[in-house]
C-alpha cells in the first residue's frame, strides 16, 4: 500500500496533493444537521437552555456575582439573607460568589476535557476502523484495555502524582482517558460506512487515505461526533468535580469541585452551613444534566431504531 | 371464475396514511381490490407507488406512524380491522400468510431452521413435537429443499433455498391465502425462474390464493391471473394479466412495459419513462401520472380521474371517460373524490 | 475490432477466506482473457458469484492480480507502481458504482465529488474554471439546469439523478472507459432506459468505452456490441451480441437466456426443471465449472477445465460440448 507521502507532488500546482480542505461546502450541511436536531427535541431544548445560561454566568462572573468570592470579611456560618442569597462560608465568604465565579472552571474543564476526549476518540476510533489489520487490532486493544479499567481510580492515581493539580493537568487527565468509550462508538459507525460506496469511489479516483478520513468520513459523522463530545464533557464534569472534592486539584482556584472540597473540610452539612455543600452539588448536577439533556437529540441518530419512520422521496427502499 | 370459487378477500376504500414531520402523507389512496379462491393477483409498480405499504396493511402488519385512516379489509367476510391481535392471530398463518422481501433479512440467523418453523407451529396451534417435526420435513418437500437442511442456519442455505424456505415455513398450515412482497428480489435470474414456476405448482397442487407485489412486471407475465398496476398510491388499472400486457390501457402501463428491453425480437430504441413519481406529501391536483404522461391533456393536470370500467378492465385515466361506465363502488362514493 | 484499449492475460483473483491460519482460497476470477476496444459498449454477464464485479475491481485497480497481467493501451500495469501513474490510469479509467443511494456522500452537494475529480486529474483546469466543467458535465448527463443542480444535495435527487451525477463525476475526467458496475440495477424500471440510453449517447458523443456490468441480459443486448459471459470465475462465452443471444452455444448462456421472463415470449414450465445455483467457488478441482447442472456434460467435462476457444470468426467458448458440435459439423459456423 502507497503511504500518503506529503512530499510527493504530482505537479506545479502543489496544494491538491496535500489533504487540502474541499472546495465545496461541507460545513452547510453538516451544521444545519446539528442544529436542526438540537432544537427539534424539547428535552434537548432544555439542555441547551440550561448551558446557555451557565455560559453566561462563566463569561460575566464580574458583573453577575455580588462579591469577590475570595473576600473572607462576612460573618462566617451564616445563613442565607437578603445580602447573601445562600449565607457564607466557614470563612466568611459569600456562597453565592463564589458559585458564580466558580462556574467558568468548571464549564472551561467541561469543555475542554471533553473536546480533547473526542478529538482522541475520533482519531483513534476512526483510523482503527479505516485503517482495518494491524492497525485495527493494536487500537481496538488499547481502547479495549482503557476502557475496562476502572477510570476514577486511575485518574486519582495519576493526578496524586501532580499535587494540587490545575487546570492544564486536569484536563489533561481527563482528556487522555476518557475517550474510550467515543472511540468504540466512532469505530463502529466507521465499520458501518466504510464498505459505503462513495467511500471507495474516492479511493478509485486517487484521493489519499488521509483526505479520505477527514474530509470524506468525518464529515457524515458530525452528529455522532457531537453526540460523543456532550458525553464526554458530562464525564468531565463530574469527574473534575470528584478530583476536585477529594483534594487533588487546587483548593485555591475558584470552582465548585473545591467548593466541595472545602465544604467537607470543614463538615458544613453538619455544622449548619448545608448550601455551601448543596448549592455547588446541584450546579454540578445541572450542568452535567445539561449536556445529557442535549445528548437525547442525537440518540436517534447514533441509535436508528429510535428513529420515527421516516418516508422520503429518494429513500432506498421500494414500496 | 366459477361459481363455485368465493370471493375470500375484499378492499374496500382501504387508505393508509403516515405523518411525515406534521405533514400527513397518503400512500395508499382508496384502493379496492377483490379476490377469488385460488386465484394468483399480481400488484405491480415502482418505489413509492404504495404497493408494499398496501400489502401490509392487508396483513394488518402495519405499525406507527403508518395507519389506516379509512376503508376496510374483508378476510372471509370478516373485518381484519376491527380483529382483536387473538382473533388475528388465530387467521394469521392458518388462514393467511406472508412471506417477506428478501429472506436473507427474514430469517432469523441464530436459529435453525427448524427451530423457526417450531416457533411459528407453536404460536399458532396446538401441535406435538411429532406433528411438528413432521410437517416441517413435509413443507420442505414440498419446495425442493431436502429435509436435512432443517438443521441448517439460515447462512448455510444459499439465497434461493433461503427464500423457499420462507414459502415452505408460510405454507405449514396450507394457508387460503399467501401474500407475497417481491420474494424473488434478491435471487439471480435462473432462480428466480425456477422460484416462480414453483410457486405456481404449489399454487395449483394446494389451492391457495397468492397475491404477488413486484416491481418486475415481466416476472409475472406467465403466472398472474389478473394484474394491478399502482402508481403513486393508487391502483391504475387493474385486469385479466394477458390483457394488460397485449392492451395495456393506461399510459404509465404501456410507459413500463416499454421499458422492458427485450431479448427476442428487433432491437428497438426505448424512452423509458421521463421525471419521477410525485411527492405524496403534496400530491398534484389533477392526474398524478400527468406531469409525466405523454398523452396528457389540459384537463388531466386539473381533474383527478375516478377508476373507470372499461369492458372488464379498471383504468383510472380521463382518455377512456366516454367509452366507459362508472364503476359502482365509485358511484357511491361519488361525494369523496379521491 | 477496433483499436484495442484494455487487455487481459490469464487474469486471475483469489481470496483467502477461514480463520487467521485456514489455506482455504475463494477463486474469484480465473484465467480471463478479455479485450475492450476504443468507442466500444462490452457487456460483462453473470450471476452472483460469476466474478464480474471483481473484474471490475481488478481493471479499477482496487486489488491487484493474483496472477495474470492487465494491459492498458499495450502498457502493463503491474508496472504502475507510483502514485502519479495510478492516478493518470484512475483518470482514464473510472468506475461508476451500483448502488446510487451510497455512491454519493450525503454531507456534500452534487458538485463536491466531481471537483475532486478535477482537481485530481484534470490540473490543466484552473480553479475559477472548475465549476464550469462540473456544470459541463452536468449538462452532458441530462442534469439540468446544471447551475441548479450543482447545489442541489445527494438528498434531495432520486435514484436515477444520483446515478448520473455519478456517470458525470466519471466523464470529468474525460476518461477513455468507464467501467459500470450495475449501475441500473438498483433503479426503477421506467428509469433504466435513461441511464442506459445515456450510456449509448456518451459512446456516441464523447467515444467513451464502457465495459458494462450486469446480470440483466436484456439490458446488455440493448446496448451492448459484444458479450462476455461469466460463470464462477471463469469467462464461458463471447462474441457479439446479437450473435451470442440468438446463437448461445455454452450450455450456460442458453440456460441463463431461457431463464430471463419475456412476456412476449410463451412459457414453458417444463423450461425451468433447473433448480440449482451458481457455486462457490473454493479450492476447486479440475474440469468444468457447469457440469454439475450441465445437460450435456460428458465425462470429460468433469475432468478437464475447458479453456475458451476460437469456434468462429470474433467468437469464443469454453466448452468441450460446443467445440466437438463445431468440429463436427465446421460449415455452420462458417455460413455466420
Amino acid at each position: 500500500m502507497t503511504t500518503p507521502s506529503l512530499a510527493e507532488t504530482a505537479g506545479p500546482s502543489t496544494p491538491a496533493a496535500k489533504a487540502h480542505p474541499p472546495e465545496t461546502t461541507a460545513g452547510a450541511g453538516a451544521a444545519a444537521n446539528v442544529l436542526r436536531a438540537l432544537t427539534r427535541n424539547r428535552k434537548a431544548l432544555a439542555g441547551v437552555v440550561l448551558l446557555s445560561f451557565f455560559l453566561v454566568l462563566a463569561i460575566f462572573p464580574g458583573q453577575i456575582a455580588p462579591d469577590d468570592p475570595t473576600a473572607e470579611i462576612y460573618t462566617p456560618g451564616a445563613g442565607p439573607s437578603a445580602h447573601h442569597l445562600l449565607g457564607t462560608t466557614a470563612y466568611g465568604q459569600d456562597i453565592l460568589s463564589q458559585l458564580i465565579w466558580g462556574t467558568r472552571l468548571s464549564i472551561v474543564i467541561a469543555l475542554a476535557a471533553g473536546g480533547l476526549a473526542t478529538a482522541l476518540a475520533v482519531l483513534v476510533g476512526v483510523s482503527a476502523a479505516y485503517l482495518g489489520g494491524i492497525a485495527d487490532g493494536i487500537l481496538s486493544l488499547i481502547t479495549d484495555v482503557i476502557l475496562v479499567i476502572p477510570i476514577f481510580p486511575l485518574v486519582i492515581v495519576i493526578a496524586a502524582y501532580r499535587k494540587n493539580a490545575g487546570l492544564f493537568t486536569l484536563v489533561v487527565v481527563l482528556g487522555a482517558l476518557g475517550w474510550s468509550y467515543g472511540a468504540r462508538q466512532l469505530r463502529s459507525q466507521t465499520l458501518s460506512i466504510r464498505s459505503r460506496d462513495f467511500l471507495e469511489a474516492a479511493r478509485v479516483r486517487g484521493e489519499r487515505k488521509l483526505y479520505v478520513i477527514l474530509f470524506e468520513i468525518l464529515p457524515t459523522m458530525t452528529s455522532l461526533i457531537v453526540a460523543s463530545f456532550l458525553g464526554a464533557a458530562l464525564y468531565a464534569v463530574l469527574t473534575a468535580a470528584g478530583l476536585q472534592f477529594i483534594g487533588l486539584g487546587d483548593p485555591s482556584s475558584q470552582s465548585w469541585g473545591t467548593m466541595l472540597y472545602w465544604a467537607e473540610n470543614n463538615e458544613a452539612l453538619g455544622a449548619g452551613m448545608p448550601l455551601w455543600a448543596i448549592a455547588p452539588g446541584v450546579c454540578v448536577a445541572l450542568l452535567g444534566a445539561a449536556f445529557a439533556l442535549m445528548n437525547y437529540a442525537f440518540d436517534e441518530i447514533s441509535n436508528p431504531a429510535l428513529r420515527p419512520v421516516r418516508r422520503s422521496r429518494g429513500a432506498g427502499s421500494r414500496t | 371464475m366459477n361459481a363455485a370459487s368465493e370471493r375470500i378477500l375484499e378492499v374496500r376504500g382501504l387508505s393508509v396514511a403516515y405523518n411525515s414531520d406534521g405533514v400527513p402523507v397518503v400512500a395508499v389512496d382508496d384502493v379496492d381490490l377483490e379476490l377469488s379462491s385460488r386465484e394468483f393477483l399480481a400488484i405491480v409498480g415502482e418505489s413509492g407507488c404504495g404497493k408494499s405499504t398496501l400489502l401490509f396493511a392487508i396483513a394488518q402488519l402495519l405499525s406507527p406512524p403508518a395507519e389506516i385512516v379509512g376503508g376496510e379489509v374483508l378476510f372471509r367476510g370478516r373485518n381484519m380491522v376491527s380483529l382483536s391481535r387473538s382473533e388475528l392471530r388465530s387467521i394469521r398463518w392458518r388462514e393467511l400468510s406472508v412471506v417477506m422481501q428478501s429472506a436473507m433479512n427474514a430469517l432469523n440467523p441464530v436459529m435453525t431452521v427448524a427451530t423457526q418453523m417450531r416457533d411459528a407451529c407453536k404460536a399458532h396451534a396446538d401441535m406435538s413435537d411429532a406433528e411438528i417435526e413432521a410437517r416441517s420435513r413435509e413443507v420442505l418437500r414440498l419446495v425442493s429443499i431436502d429435509p436435512v437442511h432443517l438443521h441448517s442456519y439460515p447462512h448455510q442455505l444459499s439465497g434461493g433455498m433461503r427464500q423457499r424456505a420462507m414459502i415452505a415455513m408460510a405454507l405449514l398450515f396450507t394457508p387460503d391465502l399467501v401474500i407475497m412482497d417481491e420474494p424473488t428480489s434478491a435471487l439471480d435470474v435462473v432462480a428466480q425462474r425456477s422460484l416462480m414456476v414453483q410457486i405456481k405448482q404449489l399454487q395449483e397442487q394446494l389451492g391457495f390464493a397468492v397475491i404477488f407485489v413486484t416491481h418486475d412486471m415481466s416476472l409475472v407475465s406467465h403466472f398472474s391471473d389478473r394484474l394491478m398496476v399502482m402508481y403513486a398510491g393508487q391502483v391504475v388499472e387493474l385486469g385479466a394479466t394477458r390483457n394488460l400486457f397485449e392492451r395495456p390501457l393506461h399510459p404509465y402501463t404501456r410507459g413500463l412495459l416499454e421499458a422492458f428491453p427485450s431479448i427476442h425480437g428487433p432491437r428497438v430504441h426505448l424512452l423509458g419513462i421521463a421525471g419521477s413519481p410525485p411527492d405524496l406529501a403534496r400530491p398534484p391536483a389533477g392526474c398524478r401520472f400527468s406531469p409525466r404522461c405523454p398523452e396528457a391533456e389540459e384537463r388531466c393536470l386539473a381533474s383527478p380521474p375516478a377508476l373507470l370500467d372499461t369492458d372488464g378492465c379498471l383504468v383510472r385515466c380521463l382518455l377512456y371517460e366516454q367509452a366507459s361506465a362508472r364503476t359502482p363502488t365509485t358511484e357511491a362514493r361519488a361525494g369523496g373524490a379521491p | 475490432m477496433s483499436e484495442e484499449l484494455v487487455r487481459t492475460e490469464r487474469l486471475t483473483r483469489h481470496f483467502r477466506i477461514g480463520r487467521m491460519l485456514s489455506r482455504r482460497t475463494l477463486h474469484a476470477v480465473d484465467d480471463v482473457d478479455l479485450s475492450i476496444g476504443r468507442g466500444e459498449i462490452v457487456a460483462l454477464v453473470g450471476e452472483s458469484g460469476s466474478g464480474k464485479s471483481t473484474i471490475a475491481r481488478l481493471l479499477a485497480l482496487v486489488y491487484r492480480p493474483t496472477r495474470g497481467e492487465i494491459y492498458f493501451e499495450g502498457r502493463p500495469l503491474s508496472g504502475v507502481r507510483r502514485r502519479r501513474q495510478r492516478l493518470a490510469y484512475s483518470g482514464d479509467v473510472p468506475m461508476v458504482f451500483q448502488d446510487p443511494y451510497s455512491s454519493i456522500n450525503p454531507a456534500y452537494r452534487v458538485s463536491h465529488g466531481i471537483v475532486r475529480g478535477i482537481a485530481l486529474h484534470r490540473r490543466d483546469v484552473l480553479r475559477r474554471q472548475r465549476q464550469k466543467e462540473v456544470e459541463r458535465v452536468l449538462d452532458a448527463v441530462g442534469l439540468v439546469p446544471a447551475a441548479e443542480m450543482r447545489r442541489k444535495f445527494p438528498y434531495e435527487l432520486s435514484g436515477g439523478q444520483r446515478q448520473r451525477v455519478g456517470f458525470a463525476q466519471a466523464l470529468a475526467f474525460r476518461p477513455k472507459l468507464i467501467i459500470a458496475d450495475e449501475p441500473v440495477s438498483m433503479l426503477d424500471v421506467s428509469i433504466r432506459i435513461g441511464v442506459l440510453n445515456l450510456m449509448s449517447e456518451l459512446r456516441a458523443r464523447e467515444g467513451v468505452s464502457f465495459l458494462y456490468i450486469t446480470h440483466d441480459v436484456a439490458s446488455a443486448r440493448y446496448i451492448a456490441d459484444r458479450v462476455l459471459v461469466m460463470y464462477a470465475g471463469h469467462l464461458v462465452e463471447e462474441g457479439p451480441t446479437e450473435d451470442v443471444l440468438q446463437r448461445p452455444l455454452h450450455p450456460y448462456t442458453q440456460l441463463l437466456l431461457s431463464a430471463v421472463p419475456d412476456p412476449r415470449a410463451e412459457l414453458g414450465i417444463a423450461d425451468a426443471t433447473d433448480v440449482g445455483e451458481p457455486p462457490k467457488v473454493v479450492d476447486p478441482k479440475e474440469g468444468c465449472r457447469f457440469q454439475p447442472r450441465c445437460p450435456f456434460a460428458v465425462a470429460e467435462c468433469a475432468a478437464v477445465t475447458p479453456v475458451l476457444r476460437h469456434l468462429g470468426p470474433d467468437r469464443r467458448v469454453a466448452c468441450h460440448v460446443a467445440e466437438a458440435d463445431t468440429e463436427e459439423r465446421p460449415g455452420t459456423l462458417a455460413a455466420v
